[in-house]
This record gives C-alpha cells, structure tokens and sequence, in this order.
C-alpha cells in the first residue's frame, strides 16, 4: 500500500491530509518557524528530518496543538482548522506517541490504552454510579492488540512488567485506536535498544497499512530510510526539501539537512497559484524539492568535507 | 512482537490472578498475612481474643485514625503526603463541639460548619500544592502548624464538654448477636467502601493512580491533573472531617489537643496496608487492613499482659519492613 515515489510526485492535492503553510514561530529573538511549510499524504509514512535547532520540535507542537504559531495556518481534509490545545488536535483526530513512553507503569495495560478516555457502563450503573466497563476496554485494548500483532496476552498485566518496546507497543496502539486522521511519532524508538525499534517500526507499518499516515520525527537515519515514503528535511525553521528514500541517498539527506547541498527549493520558490492556497494565509512558501537536488560540485569544497564528517556522525549516532 | 498462541490452562490462570489483583490489588497480600499471624498468635495466647466484643472493640479503637488514613491514602496516591490531617481534625473537633456548646448553634449546623473548614483546609493544601507547586510535606507541615494553632487560639486551650446527643450519635451501639457495634465503625467501613469503590471502579480512580504514577504521561492523555488533585487534597479533607465527628463520638468532649499523633498514625497505616510511598500503586483495603494491624496488636499486647511500648516498637519494625518490601518491588520493576 506505500505511496510511491513516483505516485508522490504526480499525487493531485485529493490525497492531502495535512497541511500547513507559512508557519512563523518566534521566541523572542529566535525564529524557530520561519515561514514553513507542511504536507502530509493519504497513506504514508513521512519522515522529519533537520540537524539541531532546525525547528523540528517546533514543527511537530504545532502540528499537535502544544505549540500556536504566530503567522500560518492548516488545513486538515481541505478544512482549515486551528488547535490551541493538545486536546483540540486529539479532538481532530490527532494523536502523538512520545519518546519517553508515556504511560503510567503501575496501571495495567487496558487502563493505559483507556486512560483520559475510559469506557462506562451502559445504563444507571454508568450513568449514575460511574462504574468502568472494565470487560469492554479489555475487549478492546485486546483487539487492538492483535490487530496489531503486538503479542501482549492479559491485558490486564500492569505496563511495568513489560520491556521498553512493549510498553511503547501500548502507546502506539492506543495512538493508533484513538486517531481518526493521523498519528505522530517523535523520535517513537530513541528509548529502545536495536531488536525493540524494529518491532516499532514495524508496527508503523502496520498501522499505516491500516490506512493511517504517520508522521515520525527521528534522529536515525538508517530507520527513516528503512520505513518512510517521503522524507521532509527541515533547515533553519523552514522545509527545503521533500524526498524520497527512493530517489535520495542517506548522504545527500544529510547534506541538505546541513545545507553542504541546497534543498533545490531554497531556489526555485514552487508557484503556488494552483493550489488553492487561498484558503490559507498566504505565505511566501519555501518550495518543494522533488526532482532532485543540484550537483554538488555547487559546493564549497571545504563545507563538503565537514558535511561528510556530520554524515559519518548521524549514522554512527543510530 | 508476533501473536503467540496461548493455552487455556495459562489464561486461567491468568484470570485468576487478574481477580485476585482486582479484588485485592496485590500489594495487599502480604499485609493480609501479617494480619492473620498476629490475629492467629494472639488467638492462642489470649481465649479472650477472638471475640465478636474484641473483636469490635478493636475496630471501634482504629475508627479514628483508620479514616484519617483513608484521607491519607488517597493523598499519597497521588506521590503527596498529608502531615496537616490530624490537626486538620483537632480544629474540626473543636469548631463542632465548641459551636454547639458555646455559640449555642444548631448540631448539625455546627457539624456542618466543622465538616466545612476540614473540606477547606484540605482545598488550601490541595491549592498550594498545585498552583505554587510546592512539596506537599512542606505545604502541609505549614497548615499542620496553622491548624494547630487556630484550634488553640479558638478553644483557648479549654476542652469543650456537656455535648448534644447529636454531636455524639456515632458513638452509639447496636447488637449484632451478642456484639455491640458502634455506628461510627460502620461508617468507617461504610466511608473505606466507598473510597475503594472510587478508585477501582471509576475513571476518577483511575486518574488518581496515573497522576501520582506518571502526572507527565496522565496530563498528556487530557487528564486535568490540577483540578484532579485538588479535587483529592479538598476530599480528603472532608474525610478529615468525619474523622473529627468519629472522634467526638468517641471521646464525647471536644479537645484542642486531640489527635497529635495521629498523622503519623495515619501514615504508618497506610504503609503497612502496602501503599507506595512514591504514589501510583496501593488501595484503602490494603490501608483498612494496615490500621487493623496496629489495633490488633496494640489490643493484643494488652490482653496477655505486655506493656503497650512494646506495640510501638513492633509498628516500628513493620513500617520499616513494608517500606523495604515497596523499594524491592519497584527496583525489581525498573
Ligand atoms: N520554548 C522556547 N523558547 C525559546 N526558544 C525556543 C523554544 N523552543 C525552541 N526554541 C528555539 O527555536 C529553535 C528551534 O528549536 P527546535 O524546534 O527545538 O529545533 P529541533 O527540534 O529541530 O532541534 C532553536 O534555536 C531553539 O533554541
Ligand atoms: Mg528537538
């Protein structure tokens, strides 16, 4: 069911889940958003990737409501839509995994899935006395469970007797059975050993083959290669480039990403005349890389040495 | 991370400790065992043990501090902990007897108003917790001083007798075969119910756990982890509350120094029945079952003749070895 690079390329605007426009973040003197632009598709795993401080952390509070942009707006299915609260964007559909498993240990794993959106009795027992339908949420975290091919069997085993990639495991599938539009995942496997991300990035798959994109912010390049269709580079509060694991190396992200080699963006604004982005503030959109990226002979040969070194830094960072 | 087929006889098994964890929480086991062997041991020492009157009459000794410490419990849950609730129940104790009796006001109106300043004291630390974000055991060694020192001003260290029968009512008995019962221990056990019924069978419940678990992972999920815990400090004491009604009942005279120990009282109780010092795991059966056994020994150590220092330093050694068994358990855990 991955969107192909090519599919990518020719997609109209139908398949546009997400977008944002122009967003501008300032904190004081900092421009943390500086007129950035986002696109997230039907039925994909994009990536977020940017070196230290390129706004990536920012992008994504945005994107989930814990951040208000000062300038830009978004439009979730064509709609334009505004979150002023984590709350707002879960109210849309928006669900967020964080990297450092958050879940309550000592409550049991259908408590954890349930929790903040715990199931009631039907009738005056639920009503009235509002008694937990504790058998319909296991139920239900079970389903999930299977439906994800997670192998947790009692559901009501408390989180903290299983392992790290387990205990994430219940937080993407509780994402994943809350979301209506779209799951975001920062950095979903920075806490877990090698084995363990695997079976994460698996489980990305999975619940985009279930027909939910995912957008996931990693540091690891070999994983953002290994399970994205699209890859959005992120440099000094904008995007300047939107690849491909397909059509790029790892050595040409990471060159973009440091700016050793220009996003072709950064050059060739994308006319957006056609693209009814009437709808949202206007912004002078940075542009979109899809072809390619320009040679790198462009490149001082200095800066092209240290990217090489900033290159050899990330993946062995992974 | 496959599905892995499992056999019947293991979710059986696993059904029934799910049960067992449900009812009980697990935690609970083992200060279920130390209650039976001190209740056994006694029982073979002393024929006058194992009695429905001692039996009674120990309940009837732990009402007070056992309902304190349901307040207590709830608090801890959350990772907090309450110094204030004794002295929140002495002025409690005092506003009750000393409204009725001096300002001449209704009972119930005074029981109400008493009920009411409990309620607010426990909202005052529920608020300094939250919004200044202080350490609870700062927070309420504070309004610890601060209560004590208002029930002193106000009752001008003079103890407050001839009290209605209103003031009194829970101190009455009922038989139930040749026993007598005092209303106040059912309402103990009826307030313990109750309690219990909250935190395992409500959302709210649920979030009390989280909230002294992972308040990171709990506000994250949409919980309302502020009002959620002030919600928690203006409950707990109101159950302060009762506990100075409970303690009326029983004394049947107002008293500005009542209950100067029984903070700690409560705490010790609410260790001993299992409950994480750290917040997020135990239950107030566990909390019922830890008062029980302070009562029982104390009762006990009475009945064959031992001086009741003894019980002290008995507690003492359990404390310490509930408190151990708690960091073993989340050690092993992490
Ligand atoms: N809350 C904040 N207050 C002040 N500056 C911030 C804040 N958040 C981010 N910044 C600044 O904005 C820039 C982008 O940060 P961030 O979005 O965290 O980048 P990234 O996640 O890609 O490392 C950085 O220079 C950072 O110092
Ligand atoms: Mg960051």
């Amino acid at each position: 069911m991955s969107v192909t690079a090519d599919e990518t390329t020719k997609a109209g605007r139908e398949d546009i889940v997400f977008e944002a426009r122009g967003l501008v973040k300032r904190y004081g003197h900092v421009t943390a958003l500086d007129g950035c632009d986002f696109e997230l598709r039907a039925g994909e795993v994009l990536a977020i990737i940017g070196d230290n401080g390129a706004g990536k952390s920012t992008l994504i509070k945005a994107l989930s409501g814990a951040v208000t942009p000062d300038l830009g707006g978004f439009l979730l299915d064509g709609h334009p839509v505004r979150f002023h609260s984590p709350a707002d964007a879960r109210a849309h559909g928006i669900e967020t995994v964080y990297q450092d498993l958050a879940v309550a240990p000592a409550l049991d794993i259908a408590s954890n899935m349930f929790l903040g959106r715990e199931i009631r009795r039907r009738g005056p027992l639920g009503s009235v006395l509002r008694m937990l339908d504790k058998p319909a949420m296991k139920r239900q975290a079970a389903q999930q469970m299977s439906e994800l091919k997670i192998g947790l069997r009692s559901m009501t085993n408390p989180v903290e007797e299983l392992s790290g990639g387990q205990r994430q495991g219940v937080a993407v599938a509780r994402a994943a059975a809350f979301a209506r539009k779209l799951v975001i995942m920062d950095e979903p496997t920075a806490a877990l050993g090698v084995r363990e991300s695997g079976q994460v990035l698996d489980l990305i798959r999975r619940i985009r083959d279930r027909g939910l994109p995912v957008i996931l912010i990693s540091h690891n390049m070999p994983q953002v290669f290994e399970v994205s269709d699209r890859i959005h580079i992120q440099r000094l509060g904008r995007r300047v480039a939107l690849i491909t694991p397909k059509e790029h190396t790892m050595a040409e992200a990471v060159a973009i990403m440091t700016g050793a080699m220009p996003g072709r963006a950064e050059k060739e604004p994308v006319a957006t005349a056609d693209d009814g982005a009437g709808t949202i503030t206007a912004a002078p959109a940075s542009g979109v890389s899809t072809v390619g990226v320009p040679v790198a002979s462009a490149m001082p040969t200095r800066q092209v040495r240290k990217s090489t070194r900033s290159l050899t830094d990330t993946i062995g960072k992974s | 991370m496959t599905t892995t087929v499992v056999e019947p006889d293991t979710v059986r098994r696993a059904n029934t400790r799910a049960v067992l964890r449900q009812v009980l929480g697990i935690s609970t086991l083992g200060p279920l065992a130390a209650l039976f062997l001190a209740g056994i041991f006694f029982s073979i020492k002393s024929d006058r043990f194992l009695t429905g009157t001692n039996l009674s009459l120990v309940v009837q000794q732990v009402m007070v501090v056992g309902t304190l410490a349901i307040g207590q419990t709830l608090v801890i849950l959350t990772a907090g902990i309450d110094l204030s609730n004794g002295a929140i129940m002495a002025l409690g104790n005092i506003m009750m007897t000393s409204l009725a009796v001096e300002s001449g006001l209704n009972p119930y109106l005074a029981i109400a108003l008493g009920l009411l300043a409990c309620a607010g004291f426990g909202l005052l630390n529920g608020g300094l917790v939250t919004s200044l974000r202080l350490p609870p055991f700062i927070v309420t060694l504070g309004t610890l001083n601060i209560a004590f020192a208002l029930t002193h001003i106000y009752s001008d260290e003079q103890t407050v007798s001839g009290l209605p029968s209103e003031l009194t009512y829970f101190g009455k008995t009922f038989s139930i075969g040749q026993t007598d019962v005092t209303y106040g221990s059912v309402l103990m056990l009826l307030l313990f119910a109750l309690i219990w019924y909250v935190l395992s069978q409500t959302a709210a419940g649920r979030h009390v756990y989280a909230v002294g678990d992972n308040p990171e992972a709990a506000r994250r999920t949409g919980i309302q982890t502020r009002r959620l815990l002030l919600t928690v400090y203006a409950a707990a004491g109101l159950i302060y509350g009762i506990a100075a009604l409970l303690l009326v009942s029983r004394t049947g005279v107002g008293d500005p120094n009542a209950g100067q120990t029984d903070n700690l009282d409560s705490i010790t109780a609410v260790v001993l029945g299992g409950t994480s010092l750290f917040g997020g795991r135990g239950n107030v059966v566990g909390t019922l079952i830890g008062a029980l056994i302070v009562g029982v020994i104390r009762n006990g150590l009475q009945l064959i003749g031992t001086k009741s220092i003894y019980q002290v330093l008995i507690t003492g050694i359990l404390v310490i070895a509930a408190v151990s068994v708690d960091q073993i358990v989340r050690r092993r855990n992490q």
